[in-house]
Order: C-alpha cells, then sequence, then structure tokens
C-alpha cells in the first residue's frame, strides 16, 4: 500500500459505517422477539395493558429497523466502493455467504414487517403473530450469514486454492469455522442484553414521570427480568469466546491483555497505559500471575506476548482499554440487573433511585457491544482475513478528496439520525402510552 | 450438465435491478411529488408505499450483491468509478428510509424538517441512480459532454420515477388525490418522452458500440419495433388516464401503472440489448469478469430454492395490502 492516509481514511469511513449500522441490528435483532411475546400475551389475555406496550414497542422497533436496513445498504455498498481487493481475493468464499444473507434474511424481514407494522387490522391474529415470528426470525438469519463471514475472516477454515484462486473445499467447514459458534452466541446475547437495558431504561424514564403506568411497569420487569438472565450468560460466553480466540488468535489476546513480553506467570493488568514506543505499560495497576491463572489456569503458565507475533500485531492501546470498558460495562449490568430483580421481586414497586440507575443504563448495551466490536475486529489487524489477506492489500484506489467527501457526508448525516433517533425515542417512551390503572 | 453460468447470472442481475426501478420506482416518485400534495393527501401518499418501500429497496441489495458476488472484478470496477454518485444515492436512500418512521413520530417544524427531507432523500436517489445510468452507459468517459448526457439521464429518470409514482397513486388512491395523480401522470408522460428521445438520440453518439448495434441495415429494421412498441405503450398511457379523468365506466385504475411499467421494461431491453455481453461496456464482457464457477453454483442453486418463496411471500403482502390506500396506516 503506498499511501497509507488513504488506508487508514478508508478503514476510518468503513469502521464509522459498521460501527453507526450495528448499534442498530443490536436492538432488532432482540427486540422482534420481545415484541413476538408482547403480542402472544395480547393474544391470550385480550388485556388492554399488553396491546399498549405492544403499540409502542412496535413503533419503536419500526424506526430502529429503518435505521438499520439503510445504513446495511450503505454497508453492501462499501466493500465494492472502497475494498475491491476483498472480493477480487476471497469473493468465492465472501459471495455465497452474502448472497444467502440477501436471499434468505433481508427478503423475509422487509416484506413480514409490513404486515407486522401495518396488517395488525388487516389479518387474523395468528398471521399477524406469524408475520411477528418471521421478522424475528429473519433477524436472526442475518447474523447468522454475516457472522459466518466475519468469523471466517477472523478464523478461516474449509477453503482451498484451486490454480491460484481461494475457493471453498467444505462450506461447512467454512461456516461453522472455529471461532463461529463462540461469536454468534456472544452476539446474539449481546442483542438480549441490550434490548432488554433499552426497554428497562424507556420504560424507568416512563415511570418517573407517570408512576401509574402499569403496561410501563411490566414492560420494565420484563426488561430487568430477562437482563437478569442474559447477563450472566453472556459473561460465560464471553469467557469461553476469549479462550477460543486465545487458541486460534494469540496476538489479539496478547494486545487486550497489554502484554508485551511471552511471560511465565504474566500479570493480570487491570490498569495502564500502554507504551508502544517503550513497549511497556505505563502507570500500571497489576494482579501478579493473574492473567496466566485466567488464561492457562496454571499460574506459572506461559502467555505469549506481543513480540511473539511482531510484526504482524495489532495496535495494543485501543484493545486494552476497549476491552476493559466492555468488561466494566458488564460487570455493572449485571449488578443493576440483579439489585433491580431482587428489589422488585414479587411485585413490588420499584423505588425512584432504581428507576433513575435503569434510566441511565439504556444505552449501556451500544457502548458494550461497540466497544467488543472494536477489540475483534481491531484486533485482527493487519489482517483482513487473519493469514491470507491483509487490509492494506484490498483497499481500492479512491482519490483522497473523494474519500474525504464521502466521510464527512456519512459523519453529517449519521450525527443527524442518531440525535433525531435518540430524541425521537426517548420522547415516545416518555409519552407512552393511555392505558393507566394499577400496577400488575 | 454444462450451463453458461455467467449469461444466466447476467439475466437475473438484470431481473433484480429491472425489480428495482420498478417497484422502488414507485415509492421514489411518490417521494418526489409530496410537496405537490396536502397534509391529508400525504398521509395517504405515504399509506400507498408504507408496508411495500423497505421490501422494494431489497431488489437493490438483491441486484448489486449479484454483481459482487458473481462479477467481482467488474463490482469493483463500477462502484468505484461510480463512487460519489453511489455515495449520494446512498445518502439518498437512508434519508428517505428513516423519514418515513421520523415524520409520524415528529410534531410540529420538526415533521415539516422530515417532510421535507423525505422529498430530498428521493430526489437525490433517483436523481444519482440515473447519473450511475449515464456514466455507465459510457464506460465512465471524462468529458463535459459525457457529464452533460450523464444529468439528462439523471433528470429523465426523475421523469420515469414520477411517472411511476404518479400511476401507483392512481391505482391506490381515489377522490380528489386520484384527479391529482392523474395530472401528475399526464407531466409524467411528457417529461419521459422528452427523456427518452433524448437519451435514444444521444447514446449513439456517445458510443460507438451502440450506434453500431443499432444503426446496422436491415438489423436495424427489426429492431426499430422496439421504439415502436414503446410508443404504443406510452399511447396507451395516455389514454388510459384521460379515460380516467373523464370518469369512463369501466376504466381499469391499474391500467396506468401496468403501461408506465411495460415502458419501463422496453427501456430496459434496449438498453440490455445495446450493453450485451458488456458488464462494463467496451472493456469486460461478463463472461471474463466472472466469479470462480463453484461459488456461481452454490449460489445458484440457492437462489433457485429460494426465489420462489420470496415471490410468494411478496404477493402475499401486496394481497394483504390490496385496495385503496386508507389513512390511519400509523395508528
Amino acid at each position: 500500500m503506498d499511501n497509507p492516509d488513504l488506508l487508514l481514511l478508508a478503514r476510518a469511513q468503513f469502521g464509522l459505517n459498521i460501527g453507526f449500522h450495528i448499534l442498530f441490528p443490536s436492538i432488532t435483532i432482540a427486540l422482534a422477539w420481545f415484541l413476538l411475546y408482547f403480542r402472544i400475551r395480547y393474544a391470550k389475555s385480550g388485556d388492554a395493558a399488553w396491546l399498549a406496550t405492544y403499540k409502542l414497542w412496535v413503533k419503536i422497533l419500526a424506526l430502529t429497523f429503518a435505521m438499520g436496513v439503510v445504513t446495511g445498504i450503505t454497508m453492501s455498498f462499501q466493500f465494492g466502493t472502497n475494498w475491491p481487493g476483498f472480493m477480487n481475493n476471497v469473493g468465492n468464499i465472501a459471495g455465497p455467504l452474502l448472497a444467502f444473507e440477501v436471499l434468505t434474511a433481508f427478503f423475509l424481514e422487509a416484506t413480514f414487517l409490513g404486515v407486522m407494522l401495518f396488517g395488525m387490522n388487516r389479518v387474523p391474529a395468528w398471521v399477524h403473530i406469524g408475520a411477528t415470528l418471521l421478522v424475528a426470525i429473519g433477524t436472526l438469519l442475518s447474523a447468522f450469514w454475516i457472522l459466518a463471514l466475519d468469523s471466517w475472516m477472523q478464523t478461516p477454515a474449509g477453503q482451498t486454492l484451486e490454480g491460484g484462486t481461494l475457493i471453498a473445499g467444505e462450506w461447512l467447514q467454512v461456516i461453522f469455522n472455529p471461532s463461529f459458534p463462540y461469536r454468534f452466541t456472544h452476539m446474539i446475547l449481546a442483542s438480549g442484553l441490550t434490548a432488554s437495558f433499552v426497554i428497562a431504561g424507556l420504560s424507568a424514564w416512563r415511570l418517573l414521570r407517570a408512576p401509574g403506568d402499569a403496561s410501563a411497569l411490566r414492560t420494565l420487569r420484563t426488561g430487568v427480568l430477562v437482563a437478569a438472565v442474559i447477563a450472566p450468560l453472556q459473561i460465560f460466553a464471553g469467557d469461553q469466546h476469549g479462550l477460543n480466540t486465545l487458541a486460534h488468535q494469540p496476538a489479539k489476546i496478547a494486545a487486550m491483555e497489554a502484554l508485551w513480553n511471552t511471560e511465565r506467570g504474566a500479570p493480570l493488568v487491570l490498569f495502564a497505559v500502554p507504551n508502544a514506543q517503550t513497549r511497556h505499560n505505563d502507570f500500571a495497576i497489576e494482579v501478579p500471575k493473574g492473567a496466566s491463572l485466567i488464561l492457562t489456569h496454571d499460574p506459572n503458565g506461559e502467555v505469549k506476548g506481543i513480540d511473539a507475533f511482531a510484526p504482524d500485531t495489532p495496535p495494543v492501546a485501543p484493545l486494552f482499554f476497549a476491552f476493559r470498558i466492555m468488561l466494566a460495562l458488564g460487570v455493572l449490568m449485571l449488578a443493576l440487573a440483579w439489585t433491580g430483580a431482587w428489589f422488585m421481586r414479587q411485585g413490588r414497586a420499584p423505588a425512584h433511585w432504581l428507576l433513575w440507575a435503569f434510566a441511565g443504563f439504556t444505552f449501556s448495551g451500544w457502548l458494550a457491544t461497540l466497544s467488543g466490536w472494536i477489540v475483534t475486529e481491531v484486533g485482527r489487524q493487519p489482517w483482513l482475513v487473519t493469514g491470507i489477506l491483509r487490509t492494506s492489500q484490498a483497499v481500492g484506489r479512491i482519490p483522497e478528496a473523494s474519500l474525504g467527501a464521502s466521510l464527512t457526508g456519512y459523519i453529517l448525516v449519521y450525527a443527524l439520525m442518531l440525535a433525531a433517533y435518540m430524541v425521537v425515542i426517548t420522547h415516545l417512551a416518555g409519552k407512552g402510552t393511555s392505558v393507566q390503572g394499577k400496577a400488575a | 450438465m454444462s450451463l453458461d453460468l455467467p449469461l444466466i447470472f447476467a439475466a437475473l442481475m438484470g431481473v433484480a435491478v429491472l425489480a428495482y426501478v420498478v417497484l422502488d420506482g414507485y415509492d421514489l416518485g411518490v417521494g418526489m411529488l409530496m410537496p405537490a400534495a396536502d397534509a391529508r393527501e400525504q398521509e395517504l401518499m405515504v399509506a400507498s408505499i408504507g408496508p411495500f418501500w423497505d421490501a422494494n429497496e431489497t431488489w437493490l441489495v438483491l441486484g448489486v450483491g449479484i454483481l459482487l458476488v458473481a462479477f467481482p472484478v467488474a463490482h469493483g470496477v463500477v462502484l468505484g468509478a461510480l463512487y460519489l454518485p453511489v455515495a449520494a444515492m446512498l445518502v439518498g436512500l437512508m434519508l428517505r428510509g428513516v423519514a418515513f418512521e421520523f415524520r409520524v413520530k415528529a410534531e410540529g417544524w420538526h415533521r415539516e424538517l422530515w417532510n421535507w427531507l423525505f422529498w430530498l432523500g428521493s430526489f437525490i436517489a433517483s436523481f444519482s441512480q440515473g447519473l450511475m445510468l449515464g456514466r455507465y452507459i459510457t464506460g465512465f468517459d471524462s468529458g463535459f459532454g459525457y457529464l452533460l448526457f450523464a444529468l439528462v439521464v439523471g433528470a429523465g429518470l426523475c421523469g420515469g420515477y414520477v411517472l411511476l409514482g404518479a400511476t401507483w397513486l392512481i391505482y391506490k388512491t381515489e377522490g380528489t388525490l386520484q384527479k391529482k395523480a392523474l395530472a401528475w401522470a399526464r407531466w409524467g408522460l411528457l417529461w419521459v418522452a422528452l427523456g427518452v428521445a433524448a437519451v435514444s438520440v444521444a447514446t449513439p453518439f456517445v458510443s460507438q458500440t451502440v450506434e453500431m448495434k443499432w444503426f446496422d441495415f436491415p438489423r436495424t429494421l427489426g429492431l426499430m419495433l422496439l421504439p415502436l412498441v414503446t410508443l404504443f405503450a406510452w399511447i396507451g398511457v395516455w389514454r388510459s388516464t384521460g379515460r380516467l379523468s373523464r370518469g369512463v365506466a369501466g376504466a381499469a385504475h391499474w391500467a396506468p401503472f401496468a403501461g408506465a411499467v411495460s415502458i419501463f421494461v422496453l427501456a430496459f431491453i434496449g438498453l440490455a440489448y445495446s450493453l450485451f455481453p458488456y458488464v462494463v461496456i467496451d472493456r469486460l464482457t461478463f463472461w471474463e469478469a466472472a466469479a470462480n464457477p463453484a461459488s456461481l453454483k452454490v449460489v445458484l442453486i440457492g437462489a433457485l430454492i429460494v426465489l420462489p418463496f420470496i415471490i410468494a411471500y411478496t404477493a402475499f403482502s401486496y394481497y394483504v395490502f390490496r385496495g385503496k390506500a386508507r389513512p390511519g396506516l400509523y395508528d
């Protein structure tokens, strides 16, 4: 790559696009299932409070889905406009996976979303519930295909060379590559956690304004309960994912833990300022032998440092901080979910401080999810497909001025869209529904 | 079994792009017509396209997706050359898509802002698509004449989408809005006639390949059938809108839209004929640009299994939302 500035601009644009995009599916993948639950509860009980909950949250789903769809279309064009080397080199693997995502997931969710959002009064209840179910399945299928591709890029398997061209040898191995099960589980649970905190947080916001809102209280309980169940599962899934990454991408782990040198009895670095020049951690607060203990289950076990993988290593500081942010948020979310479940047990009404806590944590899932994605994607650098294709080999030769123009355009449009989104859903949730009455 | 996979995928890509242009064409057309309607009419216009726009837009993802999957080398060349128009189109599609949701949830001047962004997004997306088409036909050659040609195609496509949008509204609305739509359709027809004429006359001048394809006697005599049939379709739309305006009994509400769609199909056939067998004109045939046959085969099998389902549930969706658009879609 002759122009490092161009590569950085292109990477910044892709990172911006995909980072913005993920905010919305991380809510809708799970929110669709929540809505299925609300819809079925309404169908079974005929209780107006469930209908009110459904009607409020279907509006939020509609808006979030639209944001996800339009930013997703931008993603599908990015491959061609900025990264032609990707398809040119690994297109025989990436192509079919992307094609199946469009064919099996996009059309399914887009078509039945229309029936779900606008067809409640036009079709029988079972058809409407069916449409809701198909939207939920569609978003899961979408996550399946894209994570299969993304995981293959991290831990490639099943491919073979035919006359110098990379093709798929064994599709099942390509799709179910070593990291896929862990990354898929981790992302689905992340969506569950993100959505439940959005639901709990916005419901809490409503209850602070209208304490008697029965449907908001019900929704708060639902969100808190789901969060309380998912949070520990997610921490476990994350731990397993980490061990899988240690086995297949040890350089990433070394960077995440700011371990510059291979050593036995490596310390767990709780906080530090990694110094890339001196290859040392400044202001380090460490737990002796902690990293070896966690990663190898032996306090004197050997953990490979970044130096073992030079020169093809990811940057240390971004991974170190992003990982810790994600972990800290995960622990805080667990604590809050369990606290909420405890203080609202057996129908107890939530106290003011608890409502404020949940309201404050509404978008905690976004921060955690973004941090996690930064860890895993930046951690794959300098590879675009580990061991096979470097990021610098894939970038297209777009004039810097054009790249600057498109990047600026996206930043402006995304800023507008994000601001509008957060204002609108907060306003919607605060307005709530018109069903009042005794708490459920 | 020896299938010509590149040819099959070129055909599939063509069908996907045509489906996109016709389906999202009416969405974008309605979006561009919004300022010409009052608030109550705007509600009905949005209601007529609300349940469909997301699925309609997905055909674009499929079309570009097939280009990506089946013709990866061409995909990089085409999208690289069309970098800025593609970025503009994406911004337009983003604004249009989210404006649907934001305009109903906003109040006061915010709602007006999102109404305006709905129009702006629809216009930017339509114009940049036309621009891309113009650049594509001329093989991305640089020069003032080529740019002018692309701008004319951009304006022409906007007219085409306005025609599709207006005739869709004739089908899906009634009363005063339908009367307005009939008038808009007439304007759209004139605009399209101008656009198609300008493009048809200019294209042989800007591209020698196209000129040789069309002006090669005696083949030309047979080819003139295409513009002739297009003219009949145009006259058909003119007359059916006339019949509906006069309130002729039994005049079909769907006829203008069907006629507009046929104009697009005929224009597409002409374009496909002009470009065949190039995927990048004068530079790359689709056989040269094609991906490895093994991966093409996998996608084809998947597509053949899934496409019938897509068509079936799409038809179901149009059945659910059959009839005239009703207000209160977002309640």
